[in-house]
């Protein structure tokens, strides 16, 4: 079977919440909610996964499907109360993220008069500061990638991060696990260059001697993920192969 | 003693200079009848406080608001509001930017009238560097810096319900609360505009969200949320919130 991009990214974001237990995965964009549920039908079944709106579900549920059996109920306010609670992981996006992991979601240039508005801060301060972070970006660029973010909205390592764990890409997987906290390449995905994540990187990433490849899904996790979870393929329109 | 009122009764309490706190959430349950009839009037320099939808874009657009407080101004289906956009990049306001529980201990703490609530998040990150009159405390217990969010106070609250009595009493019967009550408490006066007026409520209580005691003045507005969602009412409009989009950017 051939397997695609995609569902190497999905499978990338699903190992962030590895050995998580009995926690809530948060997760927003394709990829990372597949991920999500992926990594519960699999081999972190304790996790709790949600309908996209405020429902707990009993089973983790295909993308876009109605609730089904639920087994808790979470409006917005609970989820800012478990926020502070720490039972929690979630994998956001960025429009801006540097070496440390600090990003931004908030607007474009300077921030009295922004050159872009983006959609604010939303809960990127509170979750980073209290919760295990991870990032999900779909189109690894310079744009995104940058030496500094226009506004820290959501704090990296040296500005009090709980913990910026992953960070996934459409071209590969990137962690802290440096001595001084800074993006290291943890593994291309199969057919990515490093020297095209370099490239793409607009400061300088921790390249260790040797980088892996990123791992392809087990025949079990495909099965769920093709025939369960996404059936319809979205996860191919977010990251084309 | 009945409070039903008219829309133009309510939006006539709102007066230049006020703070208005919007219930709802992003593009769903925004009582955007309110925030029409509002854009109508000479009322102008509100500072706007919401979890930001069209509501504050359609009171940018119109020239009413002086500050948004808000953690995110969006249209959910559609990520970036574009009227909030244009007038953030044309620097026609000023902004106040919360993150979303911030935001919420702000509310709470003018519902429970305590000056501020103490809360971990924002530290580090730029949102205390660009609220400068944010200020920090430390843990007496111990020796946390903490954030102290004020009370958000709010003059006039404007809040949507699925139901509704005349008494004031709100209902609502989609999945989520948002914080409407919390809008509703921290208001000096709230006003609730309804899908349906009712003489006895259906459903379960924990489903009446604002009591009486908070409302000054309710009104029934079949389709009172606009375009936005109003579960199980109705689900977003799409097409109305396109050509919304498509309208601003001409």
């Amino acid at each position: 079977m051939t397997v695609t991009r995609a569902e190497i990214c999905v499978t990338a974001c699903a190992d962030a919440w590895r050995g998580d237990g009995e926690i809530l995965a948060a997760a927003m964009g394709t990829c990372s909610v597949l991920g999500a549920r992926l990594a519960r039908s699999t081999f972190e079944p304790d996790l709790l996964t949600t309908d996209g709106g405020p429902l707990l579900t009993a089973e983790p549920i295909p993308f876009g499907a109605k609730a089904g059996d639920v087994e808790g109920w979470m409006p917005f306010r609970d989820h800012l109360w478990l926020v502070l609670n720490g039972r929690r992981h979630v994998m956001m996006g960025a429009s801006q993220i540097d070496a440390h992991g600090n990003t931004n979601i908030s607007c474009v240039g300077d921030w009295a008069q922004p050159k872009s508005q983006l959609l604010g801060s939303r809960g990127a301060p509170g979750n980073t500061r209290c919760n295990p972070t991870s990032y999900w970006i779909s189109r690894h660029s310079t744009r995104v990638f940058t030496e500094k973010v226009d506004m820290i909205s959501g704090v990296g390592w040296n500005n009090g991060a709980h913990e910026i764990r992953r960070v996934i890409t459409d071209l590969c997987v990137l962690d802290f696990e440096t001595e001084d906290r800074r993006m290291r390449l943890r593994s291309v995905h199969p057919g990515v260059a490093v020297e095209t994540v370099v490239e793409q990187t607009g400061f300088e990433l921790v390249i260790p001697d040797e980088v892996p490849e990123s791992r392809t899904p087990t025949d079990e996790e495909l099965k769920v993920l093709r025939e369960v979870l996404d059936p319809r393929g979205l996860r191919d329109r977010e990251v084309k192969s | 003693m009945s409070k039903v009122i008219s829309v133009e009764e309510i939006v006539g309490n709102v007066e230049s200079g006020m703070t208005l706190g919007i219930g709802g959430w992003g593009s769903r349950r925004k009582p955007m009848a309110l925030v029409e009839a509002l854009c109508k009037t000479d009322v102008r320099d509100l500072t706007v406080v919401s979890y930001g939808g069209p509501d504050v874009g359609m009171l940018c657009a119109a020239g009413k608001v002086k500050r948004v407080v808000a953690p995110f101004v969006t249209l959910d289906s559609i990520a970036l509001e574009p009227y909030f956009r244009k007038a953030r990049q044309t620097g026609a306001i000023e902004f106040t930017e919360y993150d979303e529980g911030m935001f919420m201990f702000g509310l709470y703490a003018a519902a429970h009238r305590l000056p501020f609530l103490p809360t971990p998040v924002g530290i580090g990150s730029d949102v205390l560097k660009y609220a400068p009159q944010l200020k920090t405390v430390t843990d007496p217990y111990g020796d946390e810096e903490l954030v102290a969010v004020p009370a958000l106070k709010l003059d006039v609250a404007f809040v949507h319900m699925n139901r509704a009595d005349a008494r004031g009493n709100g209902q609502y019967l989609g999945m989520d609360p948002y914080m409407d009550d919390l809008f509703a408490k921290a208001a000096t006066r709230t006003y609730l505009s309804c899908e349906q007026l009712v003489e006895r409520f259906e459903g379960h209580p924990s489903t009446l969200l604002v009591s009486r005691m908070h409302t000054a003045g309710v009104v029934e507005v079949p389709g009172g949320a606009g375009f936005t969602e109003c579960l199980p009412d109705y689900p977003r409009d799409e097409a109305r919130q396109k050509s919304y989009v498509e309208e601003a950017g001409k």
